[in-house]
């Protein structure tokens, strides 16, 4: 199991478990983390799951592909750490991954 | 030959008495009759990739299927947006281009430009006023007496958000319904009824409106005063799109764009709403036992009505689908009013379910770089409208049948009588 953490706008942690091969969106939705809408249930088509990565864990990440960055370019609050987090898999080496959400998904 | 005769070739026959080469998913009788339904779920079935070689639209391929349409829409490199979205051809005489007629970049610069005035930060700022609005709409209707849902409060409802976001001048705001009406109107487009002078006309009349209009924003900021936080202020300021006043096809497009956008669609799903919980009673009671629904409701709603039945593009090069080969430069139109009735994809789908798992997930707003601009507006309204209604009216009684649009475009109602019950006190 990979453990990973969601830290909310106003500040609240949610700490969740998933399995390597899943998704961090995914890891989101199973364990009822709030403001991830993920409403193209992972298609990377919608822009609704969008995460900003804690700067620490930017290399081992890894960077946004073409369409991922033109999906991430309507979303008001986007910034250089942003990621739509259907597009990140859980490896073991992400154990330990912080993300940050955004106020508002769009 | 008799008038019985005649009544029988006008009928839309049975959609499996049809040859399957020869079905005709643009044909608007489809969505005024209401038999959309079993046409598309013998495509959908038989021939998701569907081609048809000679309709009024010239030929083109119907993209029936959820995955598919998930496929065409997010490959806008292989899917062009160009020349234009809906099906049919724009009138020569009146050209427009748009950013949703766009591929990137100018699409994206474009959209960048207005967009702020959507992003849900400027909504959570509008929703008290918005809230005020529409309890003032639903205060001033009168209960228990037959009346008009549709222009009383769908189209009243948004034309006062419309008038809200451009600053346009508030009495005049049944304007924006009628140009909303009127662009998506003409027969060569979707096969409706607007008159072609006449849509000239109202088209060059918004035009001037809104030329007007963005002139006397500009003396505004020009006389040093701060510019507003609307669509035509947000234009002016940006580089990209501050000097659309000069390019007309682009000036009329993008107008057309967002009056259309804020419109039908928003109108169409509050009347769906109310058609809903008609016919699904069992589903109001959960709704109102449970008012926390709410924002599930909305989306349900949103995919049962699909409030625009489909969205066009033309093939850059051969593409191989659903073991069909389309050609560069074919028509391929994605009807989202199918996608969204899926049965592979969506359990029960002809049936509205307030509490639906993964109810979000559906096609109404588009996938991809042309991903409806102004969803969260559109679900806050349809959300607070249901919150007010639910505070006040025990019941929204549907008499007769709703008339419906005669286009293949914007799938909505003309009409739709109710009678209003209060709640008991």
């Amino acid at each position: 199991m990979i453990e990973l953490t969601f830290i909310e706008h106003s500040g609240a942690e949610h700490t969740v478990s998933a399995d390597a091969g899943t998704n961090v969106m995914q890891a989101a939705i199973d364990n009822g983390v709030p403001g991830i809408d993920a409403d193209c249930g992972g298609a990377c088509a919608c822009g609704t799951c969008h995460v900003m990565v804690s700067t620490e864990w930017l290399d081992k990440v890894g960077s946004a592909s073409d369409i991922e960055i033109t999906m991430l370019e309507m979303t008001p609050e986007k910034n250089e750490r942003s990621r739509l987090a259907c597009q990140i898999s859980l490896s073991p080496e992400l154990s330990g991954l912080v993300v940050n959400l955004p106020e508002f998904q769009m | 030959m008799t008038n019985n005769t005649a009544v029988k070739i006008d009928a839309l026959p049975d959609p499996y008495s049809v040859p399957l080469d020869q079905i005709n998913l643009s044909d608007p009788r489809l969505y005024a009759e209401n038999q959309w339904g079993a046409y598309f779920r013998r495509v959908r079935d038989e021939d998701p990739v569907h081609y048809l070689k000679d309709s009024p639209f010239g030929p083109f391929w119907s993209i029936t299927r959820f995955e598919d349409i998930v496929a065409v829409d997010t490959n806008h490199e292989v899917f062009s947006s160009e020349p234009f979205i809906m099906i049919g051809e724009p009138d020569d005489s009146l050209p427009v281009s748009n950013f949703i007629s766009m591929d990137p970049p100018k699409h994206d610069e474009q959209r960048a430009a207005v967009q702020p005035v959507v992003a849900p930060k400027n909504l959570a700022q509008m929703e008290g006023l918005i809230r005020e609005r529409i309890s003032e709409i639903l205060d001033s209707l009168p209960i228990g007496e037959e009346i008009e849902w549709v222009s009383s409060v769908s189209k009243e409802l948004t034309s006062q958000m419309l008038a809200t976001i451009f600053d346009f001048p508030y009495e005049d705001r049944h304007k924006l319904i009628y140009w909303s009406d009127v662009a998506t109107g003409a027969p060569e487009l979707s096969g409706g009824t607007v008159d072609h002078d006449e849509r000239i006309t109202a088209l060059f009349d918004m035009v001037n409106t809104f030329g007007a209009l963005w002139q006397q924003k500009a003396q505004f900021r020009a006389a040093g005063n701060a510019p507003g936080f609307d669509l035509i202020s947000l234009m002016e300021a940006n580089e990209n799109t501050r000097d659309m006043i000069h390019r007309t096809e682009e000036f009329m497009g993008n107008l057309g764009l967002l009056i259309v956008g804020g419109n039908d669609t928003t109108r169409n799903s509050i009347s769906g709403s109310v058609l809903a919980m008609n016919q699904f009673p069992d589903e109001f009671a959960k709704l109102k036992a449970n008012p926390e629904l709410i924002p599930n409701m909305v989306s349900e709603i949103i995919r049962w009505q699909t409030p625009l039945a489909h969205m066009r593009r033309i093939a850059t090069r051969d593409y191989e689908l659903g073991g069909k080969l389309i050609k560069k430069g074919d028509k391929v139109v994605m009807w989202y009013v199918s996608g969204n009735r899926d049965e592979r994809m969506i359990e029960n789908p002809d049936r509205v379910i307030v509490d639906r798992a993964r109810a979000r997930q559906h096609l109404s707003f588009g996938l991809g770089i042309h991903r409806c601009m102004g969803n969260r507006l559109g679900e806050m309204q349809l959300r607070i409208t249901w919150e007010e209604i639910l505070k006040r009216f025990d019941d929204i009684r549907v008499v007769g049948e709703p008339v419906r649009v005669h286009s293949n475009f914007v799938n909505g109602y003309e009409s739709m009588k109710v009678v209003l019950t209060p709640k008991a006190k």
